[in-house]
């Protein structure tokens, strides 16, 4: 399939008489990391919901090649099971005790709770519940990540390491990602492409490249430059003839 | 619990049942009833030490308890998978809904004279009885909680391949059973009421059955017996179920 992991076609989605989507149309490459921002209520959760297959399309072509997992928004742990059973749910595949044993470790050290694997979710803070969360998606053998504003729910300085943290663990074991954000320093400093949604009916408006390697600072110029032009091109900021001559 | 925290949960309580004691004798004392019809504490206490010498008392309770849980028994497994089924299925719950809701109002004493139609005296016309009390709100109390469960949890469910029966007994099941432990709570408490309604006329044993023979007796002594063991029972009924809310798996539904 052309080295696509998601392809849509000229998707639409509407309900009733709101036209949420009309004719979109988005590939994204395999291990391609994709930020897609744009003003509230555009339909990024729509998109997201088609893409995870949750949510059927009007019309248009969704074609998917692999495993798809999302991580929620909002708290999608099962509160009934502690730490270690909730990352198990990603590993239900694997039906070797020892080695489903041994990969919910290794998740749990990557979210860095060792010694709360057998916490409930009620036990942690909710910024902890969202690192399982991820551990839950990343473990086993997902293909594509579907990430609905992942680390909204943590403090700043968590969410910069959780952050560093993707990023390291898509160089170890490549991904495709699509991050649907309001957070667009987290979309310039984690994506090689950020597309910028248009006002509903959601349409691509724009999108920039970021060809730096993960995992980048958040002051990298490359970032800032691109943060700005996003910005920019949300109508935020003032574009400037100045930052746009620097890009590349 | 602190330690003097602790020590206040004893002794208050126990404050409490001897002032209860103490008002009970000053209005004996006092001669406002005639003894035939207010027990002192010490007749009840010999009427305590006879019921237990004949074995009367044991014998009954032990009845009264069958009773309660072979028609609580029966409800709750009845009514858990009918919840579920009314609660996750909307065809089911628009048909089921209004009837259940009736039966749910409709008193199961009202249904007394059926029950000894049908049962005759003993052991089936309590049971039906309780089981009557029981069921409709187990039922509604399943549905409504399976009507709560967060939409993410089947959408999580459906992501990790949980689908069909697993789905049932990992999620749906987990999901509401702090509520359920709950309702177990409710209606155990429910059925204990009523097995007592249900001996006082279709039954020749059985707490319900003592409390009405020792009406019939003009021993009222033994009727306040009766009716603080009644009461006590109650009480250890449902301190059994509330040890269900320590199950770890449950807890995250009373902490948060």
């Amino acid at each position: 399939m052309n080295g696509n992991a998601l392809e849509l076609k000229k998707l639409s989605r509407s309900f009733g008489t709101l036209d949420v989507l009309r004719e979109l149309s988005l590939e994204i490459k395999s291990g391609e990391f994709v930020a897609v921002v744009g003003p509230s209520g555009c339909g990024k959760t729509t998109l997201l919901n088609l893409l995870s297959g949750y949510d059927q399309p009007s019309s248009g072509v969704i074609t998917r090649e692999g495993q798809v997992r999302m991580v929620y928004q909002q708290d999608g742990l099962f509160p009934w099971l502690t730490v270690a059973e909730n990352i198990a749910l990603g590993l239900r595949q694997i039906k070797n005790e020892m080695e489903r044993t041994r990969q919910i470790n290794e998740m749990v050290r990557l979210i860095r709770l060792e010694g709360f694997e057998r916490h409930y979710p009620h036990q942690l803070s909710g910024g902890m519940r969202q690192r399982v969360e991820l551990a839950r998606a990343l473990a086993g053998e997902a293909d594509i990540l579907l990430l609905d504003e992942p680390f909204s729910a943590l403090d700043y300085l968590t969410r910069l390491r959780m952050r560093q943290e993707l990023a390291r663990i898509l160089h170890e074991r490549p991904l495709t990602v699509a991050l649907v954000t309001h957070d667009i320093e987290e979309a310039a400093q984690l994506a090689d492409r950020v597309i910028v949604l248009s006002e509903r009916p959601a349409q691509v408006r724009s999108e920039f490249w970021i060809e730096v390697p993960r995992p980048r600072d958040l002051t990298h110029p490359k970032v800032v430059n691109a943060i700005h032009r996003v910005l920019a091109e949300m109508g935020i900021e003032k574009d400037s003839e100045f930052t746009l001559s620097k890009t590349t | 619990m602190n330690q003097s925290q602790t020590a206040k949960s004893i002794f208050l309580p126990l404050a409490v049942v001897a002032a209860m004691i103490a008002l009970w004798v000053v209005v004996y004392a006092s001669g406002a009833f005639h003894e035939s019809a207010f027990p002192s504490p010490l007749a009840v206490l010999r009427g305590f030490g006879e019921e237990m010498r004949n074995g009367r008392l044991i014998n009954d309770l032990i009845t009264s308890l069958f009773r309660v849980s072979c028609g609580f028994g029966l409800a709750v497994l009845l009514g858990i998978p009918m919840g579920l089924w009314v609660g996750l299925k909307l065809g089911a719950r628009l048909a089921f809904l209004p009837i259940i809701n009736f039966f749910r109002n409709l008193s199961p004493l009202a249904w007394m004279p059926f029950a000894i139609l049908w049962f005759g005296v003993g052991d089936a016309p309590a049971i039906f009885l309780i089981f009557l009390a029981a069921i409709f709100p187990v039922i509604l109390a399943t549905m409504a909680a399976v009507a709560n469960i967060p939409t993410v949890y089947f959408r999580v469910a459906q992501d990790y391949g949980l689908v069909g029966l697993e789905q049932l007994t990992q999620v749906t099941v987990p999901a509401i059973m702090p509520q359920l432990i709950t309702t177990l709570r409710v209606t155990a408490g429910l059925s204990w009421l009523v097995v007592v309604a249900a001996e006082m006329i279709a039954g020749r044993d059985g707490l319900g059955f003592a409390v009405m023979d020792s009406r019939n007796g003009l021993r009222t002594d033994l009727l306040v017996v009766e009716m603080i063991v009644i009461g006590l029972i109650g009480i250890v009924i449902d301190r059994l179920l509330v040890q269900l809310t320590r199950i770890p798996s449950v807890r995250w539904g009373y902490e948060r």
